[in-house]
């Protein structure tokens, strides 16, 4: 028997190598005006108008969504979006891993075209949240948490966060300042992104004093509610500079999973699956974390960045907290976290994240990033959380030379 | 009413929610004289459910209690009956919730009693007669109550939650239920009409033609067939809808203040309904010794009372050994709230005002 | 708020804390789980009920302020991860204390308490919540 790690090496090495030869994303916040299918099709658009395409060229679409059915009272939206973006005959897909539903639609993605079963893959991730009200659009953030033991009993999903908070808070001595700085520095890079749902800085005050959501997270420690959607568009390696002029290589994938419920880890503020999937994805780019340039996390609480960028590799377990509040995961820190502004302040929609995420790595390393451009990055890593911990996937990007 | 072979108690508990209102919050709200009123019903304040206590959870918290002082298990129990007049559904069985949460289902007997602040005394003869005649082992008799009165109605300042659960069987005894007997008329003081969320009632009418005529003629007709009289109990426990009643109904049939006092707990915690007497009594039985004799009666509108003769054993003094509060501890737990939090927790306003 | 028979298949293990053990490897799980993920295929069809015994302690807590709309009337209450006496954890309600007074390692007992319900008309969902007790 072939250890996990080898037999991986030996698949990948199987597989064809896949870049991302074109991106595109709406803005993210309360888009009144668009429906879920205009803004799959406005991020996929922009997306093939990136990579150069006329658009029937495209082989297959995957499209990561959390949840339609209950938030718009449609299933079945993977054709819906390919019908509206004028490809009705091309095979479509939804994936859905909570939260993670983006990030996992670009792994299946990836999939499709390194095993030679596409050359023209489309990966869109859309979320339309604010047809509902705001407080059942939380409930339905909390439908990705185990409704029979953990939901039903009155948990909400802000406040399993706020337990692991809690848990890092008293284990390591992180403090709610520390938790602050994730809000300000990300609000901080979200200023230097038009696309994002919240563009402007605040003060640490603002944010330690604001309306407590679930002690100790407050108001802003968490990310907002919002509509958007990214879109990648993926080929084989070999034929992505006949595309795009600085197309981008996905280097490593790795996804992970752990139990369900928060209460059933024995480590309450280390996401397993996180570090799972970074093993993998650090294995199969043949790098670790010390050559990342720079990452996108999923901050969808303050806390959950500063856990992330422990069980990532950046710092040891317990110090992401000083180290955010050190600068050490500032833009111009050596390893930039969230320079997008993230989910806190870049916006949430939930099933598109992951392509949110991915927009940004790809603009970060062809250092198409304008104002919030890191120093010539080599390396970008992605990560994608679904629900509380329950999956979570992780991408390495390179660039392309 | 005497049994046929000797029945009793084998365990009691009983549970009061922590939260408590003062007479003056309710008056202040409705432009009274709150203290006033209070000291007119000599109620100082009153239990009040938090949002997620009703019958069943009452019941079963004292069920529970009551079964670890029984030192029984939930496969002995052959019958439960709640008695109360806010169970939780009009139709869907109280008993059977409370059966499945001390995992005595399925086989067992239960249903609900409703006999306004009297039902938990009914549960009580139903178990003794099914002992007695050797029908089931052990049944549960419970009387719990989160009784509400229509916002500005008098009633508001007494109507309060708690209840008390009795394991009635035969062997190892902790108190002999030795006679009882029952007085029932056709008397309207106090209703509520189906699909009603408040009860009326009679005002006035309320006490001589209904409470007093039925707790004196009940206890009395206990006295007549038991052949005894105030002076052989040493304790006695009568429902207690305010301070005023149950004191007046003693001192008429002849009891003194004291010999009442230990049951009377109507004071800090208003008028439990057919939680009341189950509630008095083991308030009573919680300081009692072996030999004891207690009188009770209970009364429910509509009307009817019943009575019972009862004789603490020896085994009383078993009961410290279980780690189960006593009354006065339970009492003694309480946090005030506003007539606004009252208002939220007893549904009279609700978020989003449905 | 659930649909009725998906919170009535669970109603023995809500209401008194029933879970589950692996009789291959003797590990208990609550909530219950039909594989043991220890022993996973050879525990099949060999995991057994067991009642707990309703006393834990705290893991890690929070205060919620924004709940989901059927609990609004409990806002602010507290949501706690308990470690039961037998090794298990679950997450629970904690009643009759207040925030200052909650800490990590306080001892804890179940009590059943209406967890919610289908809708305003529909069925009424109890459960265990806990409260603090002494030892």
């Amino acid at each position: 028997m072939l250890s996990s790690e080898k037999r991986y090496l030996l698949e990948v090495s199987d597989l064809r190598d896949v870049a991302i030869i074109g991106v595109g994303e709406t803005r993210l916040g309360e888009l009144w005006d668009k429906s879920l299918r205009e803004l799959g099709i406005e991020a996929g658009l922009k997306a093939l108008k990136d990579a150069g395409l006329k658009g029937d060229e495209v082989e297959k679409l995957y499209v990561g969504n959390m949840s339609a059915g209950k938030l718009i009272d449609q299933e079945h939206i993977a054709p819906l979006i390919a019908d509206y973006a004028g490809i009705s005959e091309v095979p479509s897909t939804r994936v859905e891993s909570g939260s993670a539903s983006g990030g996992i639609a670009l792994a299946e993605g990836f999939k499709a075209v390194a095993s030679g079963m596409e050359d023209i893959v489309v990966v869109g991730g859309a979320e339309k949240m604010t047809d509902v009200g705001e407080q059942e659009a939380k409930d339905i953030l909390s439908s990705t948490a185990d409704q029979e033991w953990e939901t039903v009993f009155g948990a909400t999903f802000v406040s399993l966060y706020a337990m692991m908070a809690r848990y890092h808070m008293e284990k390591y001595g992180t403090t709610k300042d520390q938790l602050a700085q994730v809000a300000v520095k990300n609000h901080s890079n979200a200023a230097k992104n038009p696309n994002a749902q919240f563009p402007r800085e605040i003060k640490k005050e603002f944010v330690k004093n604001a309306p407590m959501v679930a002690d100790p997270l407050g108001m802003f420690d968490c990310a907002p509610i919002s509509d958007g959607a990214a879109s990648v568009v993926l080929c084989p390696a070999e034929r992505a500079e006949s595309f795009h002029g600085k197309p981008v290589k996905i280097a490593g994938i790795g996804q992970g999973g752990d139990y369900m419920s928060v209460h059933e880890r024995k480590h309450i503020c280390t996401m397993k699956a996180t570090e799972r999937a970074a093993k993998k994805a650090y294995s199969r780019a043949g790098i670790g974390p010390r050559d990342i340039d720079f990452a996108e996390v999923h901050d969808n609480y303050t806390i959950t960045e500063i856990m992330s960028i422990e069980d990532l590799g950046f710092f040891k377990k317990g110090e992401g907290g000083k180290a955010t509040e050190e600068g050490k995961t500032d833009i111009n820190s050596h390893i930039p976290i969230n320079t997008s502004g993230g989910l806190k302040a870049k916006g949430r929609p939930v099933g598109a994240v992951g392509l949110n995420q991915a927009v940004e790595a790809v603009l970060q390393l062809r250092e198409d990033a304008g104002e919030r451009q890191v120093n010539e990055p080599r390396y970008g890593l992605i990560h994608n959380i679904g629900g509380t911990g329950a999956s979570s996937i992780v991408h390495i990007l390179k660039r392309w030379s | 009413m005497k049994p046929k072979e000797e029945v009793g108690i084998k365990g009691y508990a009983g549970y009061v929610p922590k939260y408590r209102i003062k007479p003056k919050d309710i008056g202040e709200v409705w432009g009274e004289d709150g203290e006033v009123m209070g000291r007119g019903l000599k109620i100082e304040s009153k239990s009040v459910p938090a949002p997620d206590e009703d019958v069943v959870t009452i019941s079963t918290q004292a069920a529970k209690w009551a079964m670890q002082r029984a030192d029984i298990d939930s496969d002995e129990i052959d019958a439960i009956y709640v008695g109360s007049e806010s169970h939780p559904y009009a139709v869907k069985p109280t008993a059977t919730i409370v059966a499945a949460s001390l995992a005595a289902t399925p086989h067992l007997t239960a249903a609900d009693y409703e006999f306004a602040c009297k039902a938990g005394t009914a549960a009580f003869q139903t178990c003794m007669g099914l002992v007695s005649s050797g029908m089931i082992t052990n049944g549960i008799a419970i009387g719990a109550d989160t009784s509400q009165g229509a916002p500005g109605d008098a009633l508001e300042y007494s109507t309060a939650a708690g209840g008390a659960a009795y394991i009635i069987g035969a062997g190892d005894l902790l108190a002999k239920l030795k006679h009882t007997c029952s007085y029932t008329t056709d008397t309207p003081d106090f209703w509520r009409r189906e699909g009603k969320k408040y009860p009326e009632h009679g005002g006035r009418f309320t006490g001589k033609p209904a409470y007093f005529k039925h707790v004196t003629n009940c206890t009395n007709k206990l006295f007549e067939e038991t052949g005894k009289g105030p002076e052989d109990f040493d304790y006695a426990v009568f429902h207690q809808p305010n301070g005023k009643f149950p004191r007046k109904a003693a001192k008429k049939i002849g009891f003194s203040q004291e010999q009442i006092e230990p049951g009377l707990l109507v004071t800090r915690i208003g008028n439990t309904y057919s939680g009341a007497v189950p509630l008095g009594l083991a308030a009573t039985l919680d300081q009692a010794d072996p030999g004891d004799n207690i009188l009770v009666t209970g009364y429910g509108s509509g009307a009817g009372s019943d009575s019972f003769d009862i004789e603490v054993t020896k085994n009383i003094k078993k009961i410290k050994d279980h780690k189960v509060p006593t009354i006065k501890e339970i009492i003694s737990e309480e946090e005030f709230i506003s007539y606004s939090i009252y208002a939220k927790f007893r549904e009279k306003i609700s978020a989003g005002g449905e | 708020m659930m649909p009725i028979p998906r919170f009535w298949r669970e109603i023995k293990q809500r209401y008194k804390g029933i879970g589950s053990v692996c009789k291959n490897c003797e590990k208990m799980y609550f909530p219950p789980r039909k594989i043991c993920p220890e022993c996973r295929r050879e525990s099949f069809q060999n995991m057994e009920p067991v009642e707990l015994d309703g006393r834990g302690e705290v893991v890690t807590y929070t205060e919620i302020h924004e709940p989901h709309t059927e609990f609004d009337k409990h806002s602010p209450y507290i949501m706690a991860i308990v470690e039961m006496k037998e090794g298990v954890r679950l997450t629970g309600h904690l009643v009759n204390v207040d925030l200052e007074d909650v800490e990590s390692g306080m001892k804890v007992e179940a009590t059943m308490r209406k967890l919610g319900e289908e809708s305003r008309d529909g069925m009424i969902y109890y459960g265990y919540k806990f409260w603090p007790v002494d030892e």
